[in-house]
């Protein structure tokens, strides 16, 4: 190699960190753009993972200076404009800065559904109806779990696939980590605040990964969490600010009502809007579900039909931490192969 | 009697805030599997008692746990104690426990 080859990654979650950490080894020049002010993407807000508990902050704590030492990192930096020029990938950046790279990673990942537009859930309009997401900042933030009241509540509600699986909203797809997120989150509950009462509303507990089910016993077995099957039809509020909940307990064939203290919303994941505005500029083809669609869905889950640009973590569709850190590792390895071929026909 | 023309139907809701859900309790202090029931489904589909009259463990214990209770007495009636349903069970409910302590609480 006469002149190193340079990779733009675009994103600096966890997906994008791990490639720019493998592609450096490689011995390629790598540089890694975030459009915030710091490393770490989503991880950053999470308090602790499933299934083992462990604190979120062990990820970025291990993958940022990693990182930080071996690419060549700009944050608050977004793509202005891309154009291709014999073979290589003229780049301008939101700072001025133009670059010239001869691959592109998209790293841009996903944004939470924002649960406003899921309305007759009544986010936005009743102050003890949350997100999961916000559930977690409080965890992380040692803030006790309270009402808007500031009361201690005696039952807390859980909704799943707010966002996913659903037509309204146009998201036909499942978000995946969301069931045993909320899982996670009722037990931690559980835990905070012994005499609280915390249900489960799902379709379907989809549990697919490795130790999964056994939080699932956990969360009945020694923590009791209740989980009733239906999808919430709506929810109301009473006169002193409690949640009215209706669905069917399908378990049961007939129709449910409860209220809780407080309802936390498992919002899913839609395409970010970098990751929309990568797939506009690049012409990326997106899958039905609008993330986009990688060349082969099992051997080549990291290439996309446009030459040089490649694809990683969840602006393909919902995965998990550890599988957007084992795909990001596959990125790079299907990076360097590319390279490798494209070195022995063309120049 | 005055004839209204109509009658009153009794609310078809399960309600959570009304129901009394005591029985659930004392069930989960005596027999803590009844707490991990996942509704599979199996006690019911190999239920011997269940070829010839409505019976399902997994509805008894499910109806048990929403506070329905009265719904499940004539059901409960139905099991002959075959302990099937028990050896089936993917979760180690100990459906037979069960069955018989509800049978306690609630019929004899
Ligand atoms: S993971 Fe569970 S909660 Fe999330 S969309 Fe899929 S089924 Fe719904
Ligand atoms: S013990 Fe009762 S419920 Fe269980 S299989 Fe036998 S008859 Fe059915
Ligand atoms: S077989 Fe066990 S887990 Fe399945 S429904 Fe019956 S009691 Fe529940």
């Amino acid at each position: 190699m006469h002149t190193r080859k340079h990779i733009l990654v675009i994103g600096g979650g966890v997906a994008g960190m791990e490639s720019a950490i493998h592609l450096c080894d490689m011995g390629y020049e790598v540089t890694l753009i975030e459009k915030q002010d710091q490393l770490g993407g989503h991880v950053l807000k999470w308090d602790f993972l499933f299934p083992d508990h462990r604190p979120a902050y062990e990820i970025t704590n291990e993958l940022c200076p990693a990182v930080e030492e071996k690419a060549t990192i700009k944050l608050q930096t977004e793509v202005k404009n891309i154009v291709r020029q014999n073979g290589h990938f003229e780049v301008a950046l939101s700072d001025g800065e133009k670059l010239t790279a001869d691959a592109l990673l998209v790293a841009t990942g996903f944004d939470l559904f924002d649960a406003h537009k899921k309305e007759e859930y009544g986010y936005g309009i009743y102050d003890n109806v949350i997100t999961a997401a916000e559930l977690e900042e409080r965890f992380q933030n040692k803030i006790p779990i309270r009402t808007a009241a500031g009361k201690k509540p005696a039952r807390v509600g859980f909704v799943h696939c707010v966002g996913s699986r659903d037509e309204k909203v146009g998201n036909e797809y499942c978000s995946k980590v969301c069931c045993v997120t909320a899982v996670k989150q009722a037990m931690r509950v559980r835990e905070s605040l012994p005499g609280c009462e915390v249900f489960c509303f799902y379709m379907d507990l989809r549990m697919f990964g490795r130790y999964f089910e056994d939080l699932y016993r956990e969360a009945q077995e020694k923590w009791g969490v209740q989980f009733i099957r239906g999808r919430l039809s709506e929810a109301a509020e009473d006169i002193d600010q409690r949640i009215i909940v209706k669905l069917e307990d399908t378990l049961a064939g007939r129709p449910l009502r409860m209220a809780v203290d407080l309802l936390v919303l498992l919002t899913g994941f839609v395409p970010s809007e970098g990751t929309r505005r990568m797939a506009t500029m690049l012409n990326l083809p997106l899958g039905n579900d609008r993330f986009i669609k990688p060349s082969d869905e099992h051997l080549r889950r990291n290439l996309t039909p446009v030459p040089g640009v490649f694809v990683t973590g969840a602006s393909a569709g919902p995965r998990s931490i550890s599988e957007s850190i084992s795909d990001a590792r596959a990125a790079a390895l299907e990076i360097a192969a590319w390279f490798n071929n494209s070195s022995q026909h063309a120049i | 009697m005055i004839n209204w023309q109509f009658t009153l139907h009794p609310d078809h809701t399960i309600n959570l805030d009304t129901n009394d859900r005591t029985l659930a309790r004392l069930l989960e202090e005596k027999e803590p599997t009844s707490r991990i029931c996942m509704a599979c489904g199996s006690c019911g589909g190999t239920c011997t008692a269940a070829q010839f009259e409505p019976v399902s463990f997994r509805h008894i214990l499910l109806m048990v746990r929403r506070g329905e209770t009265e719904s499940v007495r004539s059901e409960l009636t139905k099991c002959m104690y075959c302990g099937k349903c028990t050896l089936v069970c993917p979760r180690g409910v100990n459906t037979r426990h069960i069955l018989a302590l509800l049978r306690t609480m609630l019929i004899n």
